[in-house]
């Protein structure tokens, strides 16, 4: 037993609701059972050392985990970044832990442990553009941890996976790549930094109402057949495979459930998308548009 | 004296802080906080109001079914259409709660709570052939005892043999509650944050086969929650009774019910819901719910003292970190004036003061399995077991729920967004009391307040000074061990909190801003 490689994790939490690990336990292949305990890949094993929602301890001992691993563990560990990161004022927003009797915030957490820290995965849209703690007024100053890094000069390697929630799968897959075939390259990334692999296709073009699209049909009320364009549908410019891989197992996703796509994968969300209902404009559809109408 | 700061407290949703002051062994002082800010009421000023469903549910995405509901009751009656949402839309509505709700509670039980009680360790010990149990071993025998240590050391009770279950149960509950999202999502679209409720009803096709699924889901968790989750915190209680008298808490309950079965009737007050609205006591005595008693109070929290004592419809929230005196950004929700606990336990107190025979037999059932009275539900170990209940009410409900979806038939009806309106919207979340208050003008939102369980539960002193719900339940415990307050986490845990959902609005530590400031 003593063959199996731990790669320790630490995942920490910001600005979020904590969707993104709930949707994480909803993962089906592997279990997180096989997650947690077992291997992720053969001879593998997470070492999930610090995950504030599931650990046992709390308090002093566990913000120790953070220290120790940071020091210990240079560059070996996977950082996983949950929430956006709230940087008005130094960061109080979001204090996590304290160190001297004195409270941490949150960013200086995701700098210290992102220097140190092998790569690092911007789970969810909050933690990958800002999300919806950036939305206006932005009253925290929230931003992305790409954004920070830039910022603040940290130099370690991000790869955003974004969606609100991210699919299980998309965290579980970029964790395989990388420890099968190592940190993805410029060319396994798109401008978000997004990998390809999920984030490659356009919803538009892979929906099954596009066929109701391109004929003009659109559904003018919910529980109607037809293209849900004029609904709000954000499809049109929200890069993600859901319609491939669908959710909670496979069992639905939003289009197939009567609603529009809300673009949760996106840069844009949730600003650029509201009103949510209203369609989006067609300068955003520069090819296609609705001239066949 | 000794202070004990716990932060984080983990296995909670979100960022808190606890610090108590104890004094010859037992907590004279307790306080909350929050640890983070977001501000969701600011954000949602100005925009289309329909959006603010899609934006409250992540407020949390633990409860986000439950933020999901309130906001788009809340708007249905705000759009005046709170009596016409279609039979299969209110349906809907209440079957994607009931499954919500039910991986919740299963979540909370096993995987938020259980390790106060459980020691993954002992499984090392295991000699047999489950593979579950082989595999945690396997684990133990690594060395790398993350997630489940560092931990508390101490007063880890069970057997053996009930570690090894509960373990066991830990890891089967991980499938089952994953299989509830997954019937929250045959309907829903997709969860956390499902997009397929709507005002106006539900944008899904109910057709059979989405009926088959659900339904062989919903025996699934039913079959759960009756062989593994009430039987088990039954046994966790058997080896640690001493828990049913403490964290006993303020002894006043309120609950707004959950689960429209007529949606003909539009004040969602008197509307006829499966779990009751409506308040109690310890004395379990019925009191009818009247939404214009609550009022929210200031005086000790980091906001300006002339927004103290306001209803919701007129609350404002204009931050002072300044405020000397003040140690909390959670403002002092209260009813008629008096603390009032939110949750599982206060749906089974209300319940029961009502008459409800299924809680009246469950609670009686409970209490005679441990020969005690009444008083010992308004505890730790209640709490817990209330959450189970309320558990099994609904998952026995979800069958039948989903025999009474009608295949084909509509589920949402359209509606115009007013010039101006107000609406509310209230439901009882998995956590407690949900409330979402709008007010509409020039098609716009001019202001939007959601009072939320946590931040019931987890208040601050109020102007006449009485401390909040959790504060009451942790003050005058015994500490036995400073070092490893087990008696502290698991009080503050039984409430279930939620810190996302309280500090929505507003939430760090003011005497850390002044810091800051300073420095």
């Amino acid at each position: 037993m003593s063959q199996v490689k731990e790669v320790p994790v630490l995942w920490i939490q910001g600005a979020t609701c904590t969707g993104c690990s709930v949707s994480m336990l909803n993962v089906v292949a592997p279990s997180i059972k096989d997650l947690l305990l077992e291997e992720v890949l053969p001879g593998t094993h997470l070492n999930l050392r610090f995950q504030a929602t599931i650990m046992a301890g709390a308090g002093e001992p566990v913000i120790e985990v953070l220290e120790d691993t940071k020091q210990r563990k240079s560059k070996e560990y996977v950082l996983v970044v949950e929430g956006a990161i709230p940087t008005a004022e130094g960061g109080i927003y979001c204090l996590l832990g304290e160190r001297g009797q004195k409270e941490v915030p949150f960013k200086d957490w995701v700098v210290e442990l992102g220097k140190e820290a092998l790569a690092v995965l911007a789970l969810g849209t909050c933690a990958s553009f800002g999300g919806i703690p950036a939305s206006k007024p932005n009253p925290t100053k929230a931003k992305g941890v790409m954004e920070v890094f830039k910022e603040e000069g940290v130099r370690t390697p991000v790869v955003n996976i974004p969606g609100c929630p991210p699919h299980p799968d998309w965290f579980v897959g970029t964790v395989v790549r990388i420890l099968l075939l190592g940190l993805p390259g410029p060319e396994d990334l798109d401008e978000w930094l997004r990998p390809k692999d999920f984030y490659g296709g356009l919803i538009h073009e892979n929906c099954p109402r596009r066929a109701y699209f391109d004929e003009g049909k659109f559904a003018k009320s919910f529980g109607e057949p037809g293209c849900l364009y004029e609904l709000g549908c954000k499809g049109p410019i929200t890069h993600a495979d859901c319609f491939l891989r669908k959710w909670n197992g496979g069992v639905n996703w939003c289009i197939d459930a009567g609603m529009g796509c809300q673009g949760c994968t996106q840069p844009e969300f949730p600003d650029l998308f509201g009103p949510f209902y209203e369609k989006v404009t067609d300068r955003d559809l520069p090819k296609i548009g609705e001239s066949k109408r | 004296m000794g202070r004990i700061v716990i932060d984080p407290v983990t296995r909670i949703e979100g960022h808190l802080k606890v610090e108590v002051v104890v004094d010859g062994g037992q907590v004279k002082e307790a306080r909350c906080s929050g640890m983070l800010f977001r501000g969701f009421e600011k954000i949602l000023e100005g925009r289309d109001p329909r959006d603010a469903q899609i934006i409250t549910e992540r407020i949390c995405g633990v409860c986000n079914h439950c933020h999901t509901t309130a906001s788009a009751l809340c708007l249905d009656s705000a759009f005046g259409i709170a009596d016409k949402i279609p039979h299969n839309g209110r349906v809907i509505r209440n079957l994607l709660l009931g499954f919500h709700q039910v991986q919740d509670h299963i979540l909370h039980f096993y995987h938020l709570a259980a390790l106060d009680y459980v020691d993954v360790t002992k499984v090392a010990d295991y000699e047999g052939d489950d593979r579950v149990l082989n595999s945690v071993k396997a684990f133990l025998q690594r060395g790398e005892l993350s997630p489940f240590v560092p931990r508390y050391e101490g007063d880890y009770r069970l057997t053996p043999a009930l570690n090894r279950e509960l373990v066991a149960h830990y890891v089967k509950a991980l499938e089952v509650r994953r299989k509830g999202h997954e019937a929250v999502a045959i309907l829903g679209g997709k969860v956390p944050h499902a997009c397929a409720i709507t005002p106006g009803g539900a944008t899904e096709t109910v057709t059979v086969d989405k009926m088959a699924s659900l339904l062989w889901r919903a025996k699934e968790l039913r079959q759960f929650v009756e062989d593994c989750y009430l039987p088990d915190v039954i046994k966790v209680a058997e080896a640690y009774s001493d828990y049913f008298e403490i964290g006993r808490g303020c002894g006043r309950y309120l609950s707004y019910g959950a689960f429209d079965l007529d949606g003909s009737n539009p004040d969602y007050v008197s509307r006829e819901r499966f779990f009751k609205q409506g308040t109690t006591t310890t004395d379990l005595v019925y009191e009818p719910l009247d939404l214009s008693a609550i009022t929210e109070f200031v005086k000790y929290s980091w906001y300006e003292d002339d927004t103290t004592g306001r209803h919701p419809f007129q609350g404002e929230t204009r931050p002072n970190p300044m405020k000397e005196g003040a140690y909390s950004w959670l403002k002092a929700p209260r009813y008629k004036g008096q603390v009032y606990e939110v949750g599982p336990l206060a749906r089974v107190a209300v319940a029961y003061a009502r008459g409800d025979q299924q809680v009246k037999e469950l609670v009686d059932q409970l209490l005679g399995h441990f020969k005690a009275s009444k008083e010992a539900l308004f505890s730790v170990l209640g709490r817990h077991a209330s959450r189970a209940i309320c558990a099994l009410l609904i998952a026995r409900q979800l069958e039948k729920w989903v025999l009474e979806l009608k295949p084909g038939e509509p589920a949402y009806v359209d509606f115009q967004v007013p010039e101006e309106a107000e609406g509310v919207g209230i439901v009882d979340a998995a956590r407690g009391a949900l409330g979402h208050w709008v007010v509409i003008k020039d098609r716009k939102i001019a202001r939007y307040q959601c009072v939320v369980p946590t931040t019931w539960n987890g208040s601050p002193k109020d102007d006449m000074g009485n401390p909040g719900p959790i504060e009451q339940a942790l003050i005058g415990t015994k500490v036995r061990d400073e070092k490893n307050p087990f008696e502290v986490v698991r009080i503050v845990r039984s409430f279930d909190p939620c810190i996302a959902c309280a500090v929505h609005l507003l939430d760090h530590k003011g005497r850390e801003l002044r810091r800051f400031i300073i420095a």
